[in-house]
């Protein structure tokens, strides 16, 4: 890599916790969904910024005991919140709503009781945890409140009677009835559900999950196909999976790291192939996933011929695709293929400055609709899960920070290994 | 006037195609015949199942009665496959008038929809696919046809209009009809289902569709492109919870361009009228609201016609639910009485009616042991793409550990496609892994329902991927993505060991 990569991504990585800094409620460690006016707070956000305080206090963006408070306002603040389940609680069994007031706590929205974003909440959580292990009052407690909150998550109730865990609960109507189908970004979900030690789901409901994998020969690679980038690295911001298989995986001879370079290039290989010829695709621009977007209700789009999404689980190679990409979502690959995601940074960032901006990316751009200036169309302020993403994935690509953390975590090993998983560092 | 009406005899206007169509299925002037002594074959009910094993009885000399209430031809004629497919050939073309500019052509000025021709278009249609399944044909091949209600009296005898019909053997086949929630008020309010839904005269303004099934689905999208303002609203919380997803993905994103709403996870528990418009509630979840439609077509299954027909008295088993209770080779309870068709059969299509029928027709007449579970069968929803399967789902090979690998060719990726405009969809072909044998496929494209066929000659003659990539399909053709996948199969057998062979080889 040279040195203006290394300058790149180092720039890159910093504007990107500093979203963190931006967006924290100090007081209750909760942070901003977005950088929007009045945003909520989306508890996956705040597990997201609970992983990157360690990637900040070792490159010294950040003092340890300032970390170290942020953490335990975030931790006292869930470990102490309203579990009642009631409407305006914040959480109900160890779990937590997806949205909560970010000065407040409570719910809002009507958000659900979120199976996977209280994962990922815990996830951060059991970072920290990790990385704080010296033996100060602060930081010892920081580790018995992580482990209350872990310990306090009741996944069996989450299963809902049955194999698999359930997407969501409301107390208006009960669990959802939405269920995990194919593979996507809950391995670490059904790793800390695995791996309870006071709440487990036995191995069978991993196996019902998987049982929806689709392993598909397309555009000549072999993957277990998703089609939003997200899903192929979202868990792998927590979990180091090279080297490492279960049992579908070995019968593939592939792992689930091999798995999202490849997810990668199919990337590379659709956008080259634009089926749908939107602007701005090519081998070396490219990102469809979970992502804000434009709108037809959106008054200045109203008169736009084509379909506009949203926000949507854009995905390949079958869509939903509206022209809209996701420059984030291209370098949050680095781990997996670095030369092809730096390569679609550097060109992204050259022909679409205007979608990074304070050196951070917007949920995503439409060069389609690019105004009478050329300027492609890009969505409003900033994304919480976004940047945390970033922050994660170039850490793990300059260090392996956050892999070596989750490597150590006694509770993920017990995890993968009751998912099957064996080999490499396991 | 817009009205229920579940009889699909009362279809209006009675013009020339109806009254050759009546006259075909069911003459005004018909006079049931007196019963022989007995028959060889006794088939209650003449539908598809009905009708072809009529015939194919027949035409292998066997004495044949058939005995049915209603009309000749039975759903697939005279209210689902047929007119179904004669108004969506129409809503195609509306479709492509609007997106010309597409193909390069100009869209034609003023657009529109002339609901009474399409309509009248489909009778004419209908009219004269009935003449295959005519009472003279029936005549002319040696079948006894009676009209009329058939009741069982023993093991071995039924009556039909007074007249009492002995029989050897006796085949159900007596269909489904559609099942109506228990909606309060809907009953009240009106509605129609896919039997009344071919009445309608005029295009009404703005339809609910109660149930997202794959007959409700084509529908729905025919009736958007004639310009009516459509919902789906399903009690489910996926699309099409029987496809594969990315099927149902593509799926759904063309039926947002046609612009049809669809409303999942959502139940519709109470219609009202005022106004004479039918406001009608509907619970997603914890959210509730009101939809104003015009009319409501119900689609939430199809429910076998077991009942009135004193099957007690013929020691036939039977489930109000399920149908008519047969082993794999379609005998019921009583051993000399087989079903075939909708009657009995988990697949409610037209081809697995004819192909159960078949059998029956073997193992009832001629000794013959035929099962049930060795037929491979393809289905298609013929929306626009159109979604086809056949063989085993990911899902269900994976349930039987059976290790599975999809070879897909996104249509995007076939030329024929390209130049047709038509790039929505995919050939996915599911092998066993490690081999080139197939155990199932979908295809999403245009023309799915023809595309499948190949794929279904393939799983029936045993031939694999391997064999398949040498077979030369013409060119430019859609069904050439087969050709892709099982070239792309090709590729996968070229491992690191055979490349360096290759390369060993060739440097020579």
């Amino acid at each position: 890599m040279s040195q203006d990569d290394c300058v790149m991504l180092e720039r890159l990585q910093r504007a990107a916790f500093g979203y963190f800094l931006q967006a924290v409620n100090p007081a209750n460690g909760l942070v901003a969904d977005t950088s929007r006016e009045n945003s909520p707070s989306s508890i996956a956000v705040v597990g997201f910024a609970l992983a990157a305080y360690p990637v900040a206090v070792e490159r010294g963006w950040m003092a340890r005991a300032v970390a170290v408070e942020r953490s335990l306002a975030a931790l006292r603040f869930f470990h102490d919140s309203d579990q009642s389940g009631s409407p305006e609680a914040t959480g109900h069994r160890g779990f937590y709503y997806h949205f909560l007031d970010l000065y407040t706590g409570v719910r809002v929205w009507r958000s659900e009781l979120s199976m996977i974003d209280s994962a990922l909440l815990i996830a951060g959580a059991l970072t920290v945890s990790m990385y704080f292990s010296a033996q100060t009052a602060d930081e010892v407690e920081l580790r018995a409140l992580v482990d209350a909150l872990y310990r306090r998550m009741d996944w069996g109730w989450a299963q809902n009677s049955g194999t698999t865990i359930s997407h969501g609960w409301k107390p208006e109507c009960g669990f959802l009835r939405y269920s995990w189908e194919g593979y996507n970004e809950a391995i670490v979900l059904y790793v800390l559900a695995l791996a309870s030690p006071t709440h487990p789901i036995e191995a069978d409901g991993y196996k019902a999950w998987t049982a929806t994998y689709q392993w598909e020969n397309l555009y000549g690679y072999e993957f277990l196909y998703a089609g939003p980038l997200f899903v192929h690295q979202f868990s792998h911001a927590w979990i180091d999976f090279r080297g490492i298989q279960d049992r579908f995986m070995r019968e593939k001879r592939c792992d689930y790291f091999e798995n999202s370079r490849r997810a990668t290039e199919i990337q590379r290989e659709y956008a080259r192939r634009n089926p749908h010829r939107f602007a701005g695709y090519d081998e070396h621009c490219w990102g469809l996933t979970a992502c804000d977007g434009p709108s037809n209700a959106m008054p200045i789009l109203a008169n736009q011929r084509h379909r506009l999404f949203g926000y949507a689980a854009r995905g390949v190679p079958y869509g939903p695709d509206d022209g809209t990409l996701s420059g984030w979502a291209a370098l949050a690959s680095l781990p997996f293929a670095p030369e092809v995601a730096l390569c679609a940074a550097r060109n992204m960032g050259r022909l679409y400055p205007e979608m990074v901006s304070g050196q951070q990316y917007a949920s995503s751009f439409n060069p389609t609709l690019a105004a009478a200036d050329q300027r492609a169309w890009v969505s409003a302020g900033r994304f919480g899960l976004d940047q945390g993403i970033v922050v994660l994935m170039l850490e793990n690509y300059r260090t392996g920070l956050i892999w070596r953390l989750m490597r150590d975590c006694p509770y993920i090993g017990t995890g993968l290994r009751r998912a099957g998983f064996r080999g490499g560092w396991l | 006037m817009l009205e229920q009406r579940n009889d699909p005899s009362s279809t209006l206007p009675g013009d020339a195609h109806e009254r050759e169509r009546l006259g075909n299925v069911r003459p005004s002037e018909w006079r049931n015949p007196r019963p022989g002594a007995w028959y060889n074959l006794a088939v209650v009910g003449a539908g598809t199942a009905g009708l072809v094993a009529a015939h194919a009885a027949a035409a292998l000399g066997a004495k044949v009665a058939l005995i049915e209430r209603n009309l000749l031809g039975g759903d697939c004629l005279n209210v689902g496959c047929v007119p179904s497919k004669a108004i969506i050939r129409t809503s195609r073309l509306y479709a492509e008038m609007r997106t010309a500019e597409q193909y390069g052509a100009q869209v034609p000025a003023n657009i529109r929809v002339d609901f009474p021709s399409l309509m009248q278009r489909m009778r004419a249609i209908r009219a004269r696919i009935s003449r295959a399944d005519s009472v003279h044909r029936l005549n002319e091949a040696g079948v006894d046809v009676f009209f009329g209600e058939a009741r069982f009296t023993g093991g071995d005898a039924l009556t039909v209009d007074g007249a009492k019909v002995r029989f050897k053997k006796a085949l159900i086949a007596t269909g489904a009809r559609p099942d109506t929630p228990s909606i309060p008020g809907l009953v009240e309010a009106g509605y129609l289902t896919n039997e009344s839904v071919f009445d309608l005269t005029e295009l009404p303004r703005r339809l609910l569709f109660i149930g997202g099934g794959p007959l409700g689905c084509e529908l729905a999208q025919a009736f958007c492109r004639f310009g009516a303002r459509t919902i789906i609203a399903q009690k489910q919380p996926m699309f099409l919870p029987k496809e594969e997803r990315d099927a149902a993905q593509i799926l759904s994103d063309a039926f947002a361009r046609d612009g049809i709403e669809v409303r999942l996870n959502t139940r519709a528990v109470k219609v009202r009228v005022e106004n004479g418009q039918k406001l009608v509630d509907l619970v997603r979840d914890d959210y509730e609201s009101t939809v104003a439609v015009d009319v409501i077509v119900t689609g939430t299954g199809r429910v076998p016609n077991v009942t009135g027909m004193n099957l007690e008295a013929a020691g036939v088993d039977y489930d109000v639910t399920s149908g008519v209770r047969v082993n794999d080779f379609l005998q019921t309870s009583n051993p000399r009485i087989y079903a075939a068709g909708d009657a009995c059969l988990e697949h409610k299509f037209t081809h697995t009616a004819d192909a159960s029928a078949r059998i029956v027709v073997q193992n009832a007449l001629f000794l013959g042991r035929q099962r049930l579970s060795a037929l491979t069968i393809p289905w298609c929803t013929y929306t626009d793409p159109a979604i086809a399967h056949v063989g085993l789902y990911v899902r269900s090979a994976r349930a039987q550990d059976i290790p599975v690998k999809t070879f897909t060719i996104p249509m995007h990726d076939v030329d024929r496609a390209i130049a047709d405009g038509e790039e929505d969809g995919f050939v996915k072909i599911h092998v066993k892994e490690r081999t080139d044998q197939i155990l199932g496929a979908t295809i999403v494209a245009r023309h799915a329902g023809d595309m499948i066929n190949e794929i279904t000659l393939a799983m029936v003659a045993g031939i694999g991927l391997r064999t398949l990539a040498r077979i030369i399909h013409a060119y430019p053709t859609q069904a050439e993505a087969i050709k892709k996948a099982a070239d792309a199969y090709n590729r996968t057998r070229l491992t690191p060991t055979i490349q360096s062979l290759l390369r060993r080889w060739l440097a020579w």
